[in-house]
Parts: C-alpha cells; sequence; structure tokens
C-alpha cells in the first residue's frame, strides 16, 4: 500500500498483483469530436478498498464512468475483471459484471415504497406473480448486516435524502453488486448524514465490497478512501495513497496549479443597511402551507450575508419572492430605501443583481450567443439600442470586454452559442453580467454550483471583491465549506423559517448541521437577544 | 488558437448552406418518393402525367410554340406567383409564432376572418385596396388574440383553441357572408361572394409597379403587386425578429420562458404580441388572395378550412422558420400545387395529385433533421482541417 503512483507507465507489474484488483481500466481513451475526453487514463480498484476519483468539472470523470458502464466505447484501452478482458457494450453488460452505481440525483420512483424501488427490474416472481416476502426478507438481512435504516414500506416521497440514498445502495446490494459507484453522494447530505454514509461506506468495503468514489470535495475523500487517481482535462494524472499526501497536494494536483483553500478577505465593515425583509411568506406549490413563513432580515453595505440550509427548505421559494420571479402571501421588501414589495421585476433589477440558482432554467437562454445572454438585462437600455433597434456592435464590445474581464473560454468568443459552453464558462457568463451592472444588492444563490475548485476560487473572490466595494451581498448556498468560508453573517433555513443567526467565526459545522438538519433551533426571544 | 478559429461569416454561411442543402435534399427525396408511388398506381403515365407537370409546376407552357406565340405560356407561372404571395404569409404566421415558442395552428382561421374582413370592406363599404389589406389583417390579428389572451393569462394551450377558432372562424365568416342568401356581399346568381372588381375596382389591389403592368406580361388578370408585399413583409418580419428589441424579447420567450420572465421581459404581453402579429400576417395573406380577384369566396361551399393556412405549416417549416427561406418555401409549394392541378386532368386523380405533395410535403418537415446531419458533416470536416493545420 505505500507505493505512490505517480505515472501510469509506473505499474507494469499487474502480473504479480493481478488477482489484487477487482476491476482495471487500462490506457483509456475516448475522443468526442474536437476533445479527447479521456486521454490514456488508467484506473485500477483494488478489491474491498475505498478509490476516490478526483478532477474538476469536464476532466473526464463522467465520460470514464460511461466507459465502464458500456455507454461510450473507448477508442483506445481495456477493461479487465479480475484480470481477465471483459468487453462492455451496454449497461446491461456492466450489470452482469456486478457493476452498480448510486447516480448523483437518485433514480427512484417516487410513488413507490422502498421495497419496491429495490426489487424494481428483477422482481422477483413466480409465473408472473410478485412474490415480495422473499424480497423483503432479503432486503432487511442486507439492512441490517450493512446497518442500512430503511422502511421497506415508506413511500421514496416521504421519506428524507440520507433514506433515498440508502434505498439506492440498498439497490446495489440486493443486485449482489461487488463494485459499487458513489457519484457526488454527499452534494445532498446534511454533515451528520454525510458522516453517516461515510461510515456505511466503510461498512461496505470491510464486507469485501470495492467502491469508487467520484467527489470533488477533498476534506472527505482525505477521511474516506484508501486512494485516489487524479484526472485533469481528460489525462491521468496519477493515483496516490490518501495518507501520503495533504490536501493542498491534492487540489494541486486536481487544478495544475496550487489553489487558495481559504478565501482570504479582511474583516467586514458594514455600513447603513440596503436590504430590509420582513415578515416575508410565501404559499407552497406542493403542498398546503408555506414554503417560507415569516422570513425577516436586514443586509447592509460591505457584508456578505449567508442564508445556509438543506435544499428545499424554501430558500428557493425565498428568492423568488424576493427577486419578483413569484407572488409572496405577505411582508415587505425594502430596498435601499424603497418599498419594492409589488414592484416589476425589471424595476427590481434596477438596483438588485441576481445569480439565480438555476442556469439553464432562469439564468441563461441558451439558444443565445453569450453576447445575446451578456445583455439579457440590458438589451433595453439606450447603450444598447435606439428606437428598438440592437445597437450590434456595442453589445459585441461589452461582451468582449467582460469575455477578457472574466476569462470566459467559448470557441468562437461572442458569438458562441451559449449551450455549447461548458457548465463553469455558462456560469461565468452570468455572474459577468450580473457583477458588471449596477446594482447596490447581489443576490447569489449557489454561484459555485457545479464548478471545479479553479472557478470557484474566482467567483469567491469575486464576490468578497464586490462586498469590498461596498456592495451588499445575499448568498444563498448549500455547501457549508462554501458558507463558512465566505459569509460574514450566517442565517439558517429550515422549512421556510430562520431558525438561526451565527457568526462564521464563533459556530461550528456540527453545531450548523444541527440547526440545518431541525435538531435545534433558537426561540424567538433568543433570536432577539442576539440581535 | 486564433489562426485555427473559424471566422464568424464562414460559420454563418456554413449554417446557412446546411439548412438549404437539406431543404433541397428533403425536396428531392419527397419528387422520388412521390414518384415512387405513382409508378404503382399506374407505371405507363407515372412520368408524362404525373411527375413531370408537377416538376415543371408553372412552367408546363413553357417550349409551347403556340402558347408562346400569345404570351398565353406565362399564366401559369403568373398563376404559381399569385398564389405563392398568401402561402408566404400564412408561412410566415406560423413561422413567427414559432419564434416565440407557441404554434399557431390556428392560421387557417385567422385567414378566414381575414378574408372576410377585406371582403367586406371592399364589397361593402368600397374602400381603397390598402385600407382592405390593413382590414384583413386587423381581423386576422383579432382572430389570433384570442388563443393569445387564453394562453398569458389562463395558461390554454394554444393548439387547442386554435383548432376549435379555426371552426368557429370558418363557420362564422360564411354566416356573415351568406345570411341566408340576403348578405349585401353575397351574389346569388353565382353563389358566390361578388367579384371585387364588379362592386369596387379601387379595392383591387394594383397590378401596375412603376409603370410595368403585370398582368400583360404574365397573361393573368389576377397577377398584382401581392408578390411584391409579400416579399416587403417577409424582409420586414425578417428585421423585426432579428435586429429589434422587441424581436430579441419574443425569441428569449420562445426559447426559455423562465429566463425572460428572469430577465423583466413582459411574457404575458409577448405572448399576446405574438399571436396577434401572427394573426395579422395570416389575414394579411388572405386579403393579398381575395382582394386579388383570383377567386371568390364561396360562403356556402366552404366546409373545409382553406389549405393556404395549414399549407403555412409546411411552408415554414421548409424554411426552417427563417422569414426569408418563407419566400422561396411558398412559391415552392405553390410550384407544386399548380403542378398538381395539371396532372389531376389526365390519367391521375385529383386526390392523387394531393397525395403526391403531400408526400413532398412531408418529408419537406424532416429538413431540420437533414440539417443537424449536414452540420455534423461540415462540423467534422472542419475539425479535420484544424487538426492538420495543428500539425503544421
Amino acid at each position: 500500500m505505500a507505493e505512490l503512483d505517480q505515472r501510469p507507465s509506473a505499474k507494469v507489474d499487474h502480473s504479480e498483483q493481478q488477482s489484487d484488483y477487482i476491476i482495471e481500466m487500462l490506457n483509456i481513451t475516448k475522443i468526442f469530436p474536437g476533445i479527447k475526453a479521456n486521454d490514456n487514463v488508467t484506473l485500477q480498484l483494488r478489491r474491498g478498498e475505498i478509490h476516490a476519483l478526483l478532477g474538476e468539472n469536464g476532466a473526464g470523470k463522467s465520460t470514464l464512468m460511461s466507459v465502464l458502464f458500456g455507454l461510450y466505447q473507448p477508442e483506445e484501452g481495456c477493461i479487465k475483471k479480475n484480470g481477465q478482458i471483459v468487453k462492455i457494450n451496454s449497461p446491461n453488460d456492466a450489470n452482469d459484471l456486478n457493476i452498480g452505481m448510486v447516480h448523483q440525483h437518485f433514480k427512484l420512483v417516487e410513488c413507490f415504497s422502498v421495497l419496491d424501488n429495490i426489487i424494481l427490474g428483477v422482481e422477483p416472481n413466480t409465473a408472473g406473480f410478485l412474490q415480495k416476502e422473499e424480497a423483503r426478507k432479503k432486503v432487511l438481512a442486507l439492512s441490517e448486516k450493512y446497518g442500512l435504516q430503511v422502511d421497506p414500506d415508506a413511500l421514496i416521497e416521504d421519506i428524507s435524502v440520507g433514506m433515498q440514498q440508502r434505498t439506492e445502495i440498498l439497490k446495489m446490494l440486493y443486485r449482489d453488486n461487488e463494485i459499487l459507484i458513489f457519484d457526488e453522494p454527499t452534494a445532498v447530505l446534511t454533515p451528520q448524514e454525510i458522516k453517516e454514509l461515510m461510515h456505511i461506506m466503510k461498512n461496505l468495503a470491510a464486507e469485501g465490497k470495492s467502491i469508487l468514489f467520484i467527489s470533488h470535495k477533498l476534506a472527505e475523500i482525505m477521511e474516506v478512501a484508501d486512494r485516489c487517481s487524479v484526472l485533469r482535462k481528460g489525462k491521468y494524472i496519477g493515483t496516490v495513497n490518501t495518507a501520503d499526501v495533504t490536501v493542498q497536494e491534492l487540489s494541486s494536483m486536481m487544478v495544475g496549479r496550487p489553489v487558495q483553500l481559504e478565501v482570504e478577505k479582511a474583516p467586514a465593515k458594514p455600513v447603513e443597511v440596503v436590504l430590509d425583509v420582513s415578515g416575508i411568506t410565501v404559499k407552497a406549490k406542493t403542498h398546503k402551507g408555506n414554503a417560507v413563513t415569516d422570513v425577516s432580515f436586514q443586509v447592509r453595505r460591505g457584508e456578505i450575508v449567508c442564508l445556509a440550509g438543506i435544499e428545499g427548505n424554501g430558500q428557493t421559494q425565498f428568492v423568488y419572492a424576493l427577486t419578483g420571479l413569484d407572488d409572496m402571501t405577505a411582508g415587505k421588501i425594502t430596498l435601499c430605501g424603497e418599498d419594492i414589495t409589488r414592484a416589476s421585476i425589471r424595476k427590481r433589477a434596477c438596483r438588485m443583481s441576481h445569480i439565480p440558482e438555476d442556469r439553464h432554467k432562469h439564468g441563461l437562454v441558451l439558444e443565445y450567443s453569450v453576447e445575446q445572454n451578456m445583455v439579457l438585462q440590458r438589451y433595453w437600455q439606450p447603450e444598447f439600442q435606439k428606437a428598438g433597434f440592437i445597437k450590434f456592435a456595442p453589445v459585441r464590445a461589452y461582451s468582449d470586454r467582460l469575455i477578457e474581464k472574466f476569462d470566459i473560454r467559448s470557441g468562437q468568443g461572442s458569438i458562441t452559442q451559449t449551450r455549447s459552453m461548458s457548465g463553469g464558462n455558462q456560469q461565468k457568463v452570468i455572474v459577468a453580467r450580473e457583477m458588471d451592472k449596477e446594482h447596490d444588492l447581489l443576490v447569489a444563490v449557489q454561484p459555485t454550483r457545479g464548478l471545479d475548485i479553479g472557478a470557484i476560487e474566482f467567483i469567491h473572490a469575486e464576490i468578497v471583491k464586490e462586498r469590498d466595494a461596498g456592495k451588499a451581498v445575499l448568498l444563498v448556498s448549500l455547501e457549508l465549506e462554501e458558507v463558512m468560508s465566505l459569509s460574514d453573517r450566517i442565517l439558517v433555513m429550515y422549512e421556510g423559517e430562520i431558525v438561526g443567526e451565527f457568526d462564521p467565526k464563533k459556530v461550528t459545522v456540527e453545531e450548523l448541521g444541527l440547526y440545518m438538519a431541525g435538531a435545534k433551533r433558537d426561540t424567538p426571544s433568543a433570536k432577539e437577544g442576539k440581535q | 488558437m486564433n489562426k485555427n478559429a473559424v471566422s464568424p461569416l464562414m460559420m454563418r454561411a456554413k449554417a446557412a448552406g446546411s439548412s438549404v442543402l437539406s431543404s433541397l435534399v428533403c425536396i428531392l427525396m419527397g419528387l422520388v418518393l412521390g414518384y415512387l408511388f405513382l409508378l404503382l398506381l399506374n407505371a405507363e403515365h407515372a412520368w408524362d402525367d404525373g411527375l413531370l407537370p408537377i416538376i415543371k409546376g408553372g412552367f408546363k407552357s413553357f417550349g409551347n410554340e403556340a402558347l408562346e406565340a400569345t404570351g398565353a405560356h406565362m399564366k401559369p407561372l403568373g398563376m404559381e406567383i399569385a398564389e405563392a404571395a398568401p402561402l408566404i404569409m400564412t408561412g410566415l404566421s406560423v413561422a413567427f409564432a414559432f419564434k416565440t415558442g407557441l404554434f399557431n395552428i390556428g392560421a387557417a382561421g385567422q385567414y378566414v376572418l381575414g378574408a372576410f374582413g377585406g371582403l367586406y370592406c371592399a364589397l361593402v363599404l368600397q374602400l381603397p385596396w390598402w385600407v382592405c389589406l390593413l382590414a384583413a389583417s386587423l381581423c386576422g390579428a383579432l382572430w389570433g388574440a384570442i388563443p393569445g389572451i387564453l394562453k398569458a393569462y389562463l395558461n390554454v394551450n394554444e393548439v387547442i383553441t386554435c383548432i376549435m377558432l379555426n371552426w368557429i372562424g370558418l363557420y362564422g365568416a360564411n354566416t356573415l357572408m351568406y345570411q341566408g342568401g340576403n348578405s349585401p356581399m353575397y351574389f346569388l346568381k353565382q353563389a358566390k361572394t361578388y367579384t371585387v372588381a364588379s362592386k369596387s375596382p379601387s379595392s383591387l389591389i394594383p397590378s401596375k409597379i412603376f409603370g410595368w403592368d403585370l398582368t400583360k406580361t404574365f397573361n393573368y388578370s389576377a397577377m398584382t403587386i401581392a408578390i411584391f408585399l409579400a416579399i416587403i413583409v417577409a424582409i420586414a418580419i425578417y428585421v423585426i425578429l432579428e435586429k429589434t428589441t422587441f424581436g430579441y424579447e419574443l425569441k428569449a420567450c420562445g426559447h426559455n420562458k423562465n429566463a425572460a420572465k428572469y430577465a423583466g421581459i413582459n411574457d404575458k404581453r409577448n405572448i399576446i404580441l405574438s399571436m396577434v402579429i401572427a394573426g395579422a400576417l395570416a389575414g394579411f395573406g388572405a386579403g393579398l388572395f381575395f382582394l386579388a380577384g383570383v377567386e371568390q369566396y364561396n360562403p356556402q361551399e366552404s366546409t373545409a378550412l382553406p389549405g393556404q393556412g395549414f399549407n403555412g405549416i409546411s411552408v415554414a417549416l421548409l424554411a426552417s422558420l427563417n422569414p426569408i427561406g418563407c419566400i422561396f418555401s411558398g412559391v415552392f409549394i405553390s410550384h407544386l400545387s399548380v403542378g398538381g392541378n395539371a396532372m389531376k386532368q389526365s390519367t391521375f386523380p385529383k386526390e392523387i395529385a394531393d397525395a403526391v405533395s403531400g408526400i413532398i410535403v412531408y418529408l419537406c418537415a424532416f429538413s431540420i433533421l437533414f440539417k443537424g446531419f449536414f452540420r455534423k458533416l461540415f462540423g467534422s470536416k472542419l475539425f479535420r482541417k484544424k487538426e492538420g493545420g495543428a500539425k503544421k
């Protein structure tokens, strides 16, 4: 276990260790028109180990997994299982080889029970009649063996995300899979649930399952993985024992240069109130009752206030109400002393920039070119139009300037169709547009979602610059790391209410986790006391 | 990097090239398939009496010396062009709504309303031709506004409302123009509306442009400047969509309603406006047809929706929703129908002619599919060149 494989050629001696590897992907090269998605990538998974696959967005992790699942055929290289070359032409072949995967977005039928989901596709039956009892016994046995608590009869839509994930894991175990792939499994979990998952993964490995853990969260990799293979821009960088490296080393392997992991910022100097919301209440669309209940807080010039919480606790609905995308039932919004409770979206946008949560739904018109998206909030201003006719030259010049300033990479610059760009660069288009536009308040919802470390570093630095330039920033984030490192003040939202306010310097991640999961909350009087 | 980068102009040319090429391939495939169909039915006459007239279309009398001597050989071509004008307009109507993400299957109904509006102003009020045209557009616009309003405020699917309004419009207009034979527009003796020429010659769209008499050149009395008006409107629509903030907003709504809302664009207003304009375009097309005196309206026999309305969909698709492309695809569809009319007189019944043009039109809808194919073809060539360049 002590060797440090930095290059693929460093491990030609697989004759000796052949039986040791349960699955090997050797020298895989996969070419798409215009890009080498995988360039001579080697990945060797030992029996009973947890092996992390680390890489930025677009590094080729997904392509490599798609090759393993038979969705793509590699141009070069081969896949071996237990030392035997195998040909994987379809996901069914992968299934037959006992390879299973928990996708980042679960593949579960919402209105089916846990048990039904687990047996879906491999239903035990006699002459076409379901034999669920047998299945139930097997599921219960498995769940006991690996410590995977689930209620087999609960409907998926009623159970927590953590239990849904356990259902996915049981699905793989039910099919007797030996190779378990976890694709960014912690993205949707609370800190407590993450801990539990880590524990489960270690259990599984101890029982002889081999785990491939895809992630870009370095701390988790360090904690749970035995070894880690790093990809960068489709190239195989190396495989290391996590015990032998530091987080810093791993991140520079991934990005190709030393990375600033901590956000550098001076203490906040809040000035006057820019945003004042009081009693915001929004009716829920999916159930009776409120999605957001009586939310009140203020954001001042020169501070970053973060709305933290687990996905689906009303943050989205709150931001919709704040930015005018949706109606609210009660409450008052004041921006720079002006009541904008009933103002139109465009009126609000004059002083408020909004980096939306979903860049494909709200942030961009994907069919439009980069320059057309750059002026999405400003095309009507005299700078870009005259008597209703678009002034193309200023639009192009403006777009070119932002592309330069924000280092946005695309095939053909301003005229690139936005759809053809990578997620990171699409996000940069939005960030550029919203930050360059005149505003007093920046509402940034998940501004770094799905981005790689380099881009995250850049966007974080830009947000801090915003603050230092005297803007008020409201950050909504699900990533605790981001919340802790970026914000000057943290508000935790749980089931549509603000349940606590914290100073990031004085609170631990565990403490925040308890509030986010609803296990703890400040009483209204305690809240008053803090303010 | 820059050395290998493709110039924007080249990119555009390539995109346009693949659009045109895909449309041409579709037409060719349609002709081949149609020919096979004719062969199956009657192999002996399949070429001479079947496909050939379709291919010739409005040029069928060219080469006929007897007709050329009198200039009559131009008449079918005149008919083709005169009938192309309303098709271009309904095509524009469908294409315009498509750009805003709406499927205007109601062009037929808007067309009928336009016909009523135009004819009413001409036959009863006896207003000048351009006022009649405006009235036709207005009626079409009103009929387009209804599904637009329902879609914007009540989220009712425009396809359903359009289809229902088509029939309401057709029978409503029929009733208004007939009124049990007592309508001032209805000429009992001919069982049709009065000819515009007999009631109000000033309501006819002029045939002379800068002293050039189109009726003489084409030897066809209904040959008017309608085609030029259609072309001007097509260019105007192109400019609106591509060069104005209004077009920018409309297309944003069409591509991504949520992003449009996020950008502060009033999506409800744009949905309604888009349908109003689409309706106006279809109504204008009806005006171009009936105010040219090509045909009179027959309120009692018009129990089917006018073909121009639905052919507008083919025109728009064949043009890949490009307003300028609609000019050419409109002429082409008209070419097919004139050719089909020539065919039916001989061995093949009328329905077969429609079936063959139907096959061609149907395949035209595949043009978008082929477009992707040709783009890939061009793209991969481009890539290979780039790689070669990089190696040097």
